[in-house]
């Protein structure tokens, strides 16, 4: 089974969620997700200072297997990538919830309420 | 539901991923199709190919009935036990699949044909067999295990029915021997040394753990496309099929048109040959970052020329790879189009690496 830490919040397309608690949050893709694509080799970043809405397409991680799109969780401009997943995209593969991809200055704070516990996205996980 | 090979628990016991592959449930990996892919590079490792089917011919007409089925030419192999690839060609020249023939007597040849393809196979076969004095057996009875990589054939010897120890010992490479029982080819799907070893159904889990004990590593369907991706070996249904030729695929170097042998398609390939223009298959390596897949696009400026047949990731050269169909007349400054932008490709001629080392 994988990896779900309680102190972050998911989405249905895969998306972890950290807030940072100075109105920026950190993104990601979950440890089953990473599992479902296996070996990454690659990870397009969004532009920095990009404005991005809740369910936009915004990153692409792609494994040996298959490309796949990383979807904003919340409306918001990124304030910054995580360029050394250009090189290493395997860091994602090894620790999933410390290789974040981007970070977003929130346009609206309570977005975060909306988005799923550990435990809605576990059962979403075991469905899949 | 998904047919299941005889391997099929064994496979989650060791942890596999599964995926469905062609009506079979099948492994994909095992944790790392990375680690896998360089475990057959400079080691051993080994696949379930159960589901891929092993056809008997047998009778006095098999080998006439062969070069009128066959694009290539039977007639190549002279001595038992030597082994010819081949595809199976409609009348209008197109592929019905890819196969290899395993000379084993004057009136037995085994044929192993593609899991997806096999009723299709069998029925053309029955079909064009009729006047011929012969008898097609697929051999459902039987299971088959590639042992591949540069230690692959030392490890898989000490596993080997006595008998057949010391004949598979001595096979020079695309040749078979076989008992009542086994049958070990020395051939494969992966550009590396290795066997393919054909035994009763019953013996694959034995032979399978025997093979894992002997530090033989299981290795997914992932693994394996990405291997022969780098062996510049084709895969039926991308990049030949029933729309294409062999001489549009990469595989003229498979069709026979020496003397005057007739075989099923053989009218239509002169005709394509006479008029020309026949596309370009070529091998590509994308410089910069990104990943090449089936499908994309591939311009010449604002022309579009062609697309890619199968692309990937090579483990080996950490970077991009795949093949391609492009316009007889295309150059070779070309870009491929990935998600709405369009990046540079170098166009190289496969295989991208064999036995452990780069080519290109």
């Amino acid at each position: 089974m994988s990896n779900i830490p309680e102190n972050l919040k998911y989405t249905k397309s895969h998306e972890w969620v950290k807030d940072e608690g100075d109105g920026t949050v950190s993104i990601g893709i979950s440890d089953h997700a990473q599992e479902l694509l296996g070996d990454l080799v690659f990870v397009e970043l969004p532009e920095a200072g990009a404005s991005l809405s809740a369910g936009s397409e915004c990153a692409v991680v792609e494994s040996v297997k298959a490309a796949s799109d990383v979807y904003s969780p919340v409306d918001g401009d990124v304030v910054e990538v995580n360029e050394e997943l250009a090189d290493t995209p395997e860091n994602i593969n090894q620790a999933p919830y410390d290789a974040w991809i981007f970070k977003v200055k929130l346009s609206d704070p309570s977005q975060l309420d909306g988005l799923l516990d550990a435990q809605a996205y576990q059962t979403i996980a075991e469905d899949d | 539901m998904d047919k299941k090979t005889i391997l099929n628990q064994t496979h989650r016991d060791m942890g596999a991923r599964m995926v469905p592959f062609g009506g079979w449930d099948m492994p994909v990996h095992y944790g790392s199709q990375i680690d896998e892919h360089h475990a057959v590079r400079r080691d051993a490792g080994m696949f379930d190919v159960c589901h891929m089917t092993a056809v008997d011919l047998r009778g006095p007409g098999v080998r006439e009935f062969l070069a009128w089925l066959l694009a290539n030419d039977i007639g190549k192999l002279t001595t038992p036990g030597r082994a010819l690839y081949s595809c199976m060609l409609f009348k209008n020249g197109c592929v019905i699949d890819d196969l290899i023939v395993y000379y084993m007597a004057d009136d037995w040849y085994r044929m192993v044909v593609n899991a997806a393809t096999t009723d299709k196979d069998i029925a053309w076969m029955e079909e064009q067999a009729e006047g011929h004095e012969l008898n097609i057996q697929p051999r459902r009875d039987l299971g088959m295990i590639a042992v591949q990589g540069p230690n692959a054939r030392e490890k898989s010897l000490p596993l080997l029915p006595d008998e057949l120890r010391s004949q598979a010992a001595g096979l020079k490479p695309f040749s078979a021997c076989s008992n009542d029982h086994w049958f070990v080819g020395r051939t494969g799907y992966t550009g590396e040394d290795g066997f393919e070893i054909i035994l009763p159904k019953e013996q694959v889990v034995d032979l399978w753990q025997n093979l894992a004990s002997a530090g033989v590593r299981p290795c997914g369907l992932g693994a394996r496309d990405t291997l022969r991706l780098e062996a510049g070996m084709n895969l039926y249904g991308q990049d030949m099929d029933e729309d294409h030729t062999p001489l549009e695929s990469g595989l003229a170097w498979t069709v026979s048109f020496t003397g005057l042998r007739d075989f099923i398609g053989r009218s239509s390939l002169v005709v394509q040959k006479n008029l020309g223009d026949i596309p370009r298959f070529t091998g590509l390596v994308l410089e910069g970052k990104g990943v090449l897949r089936s499908h994309q696009k591939l311009y010449e400026g604002e022309r579009e020329v062609g697309e890619i047949t199968s692309g990937g990731y090579s483990p080996t050269l950490e970077k991009s790879i795949g093949l391609a169909r492009i316009a007889a007349d295309a150059g070779d400054t070309l870009q491929v189009d990935i998600r709405g932008r369009k990046l540079p490709v170098t166009l190289v001629k496969p295989p991208f690496v064999r036995n452990g080392k780069p080519l290109i």
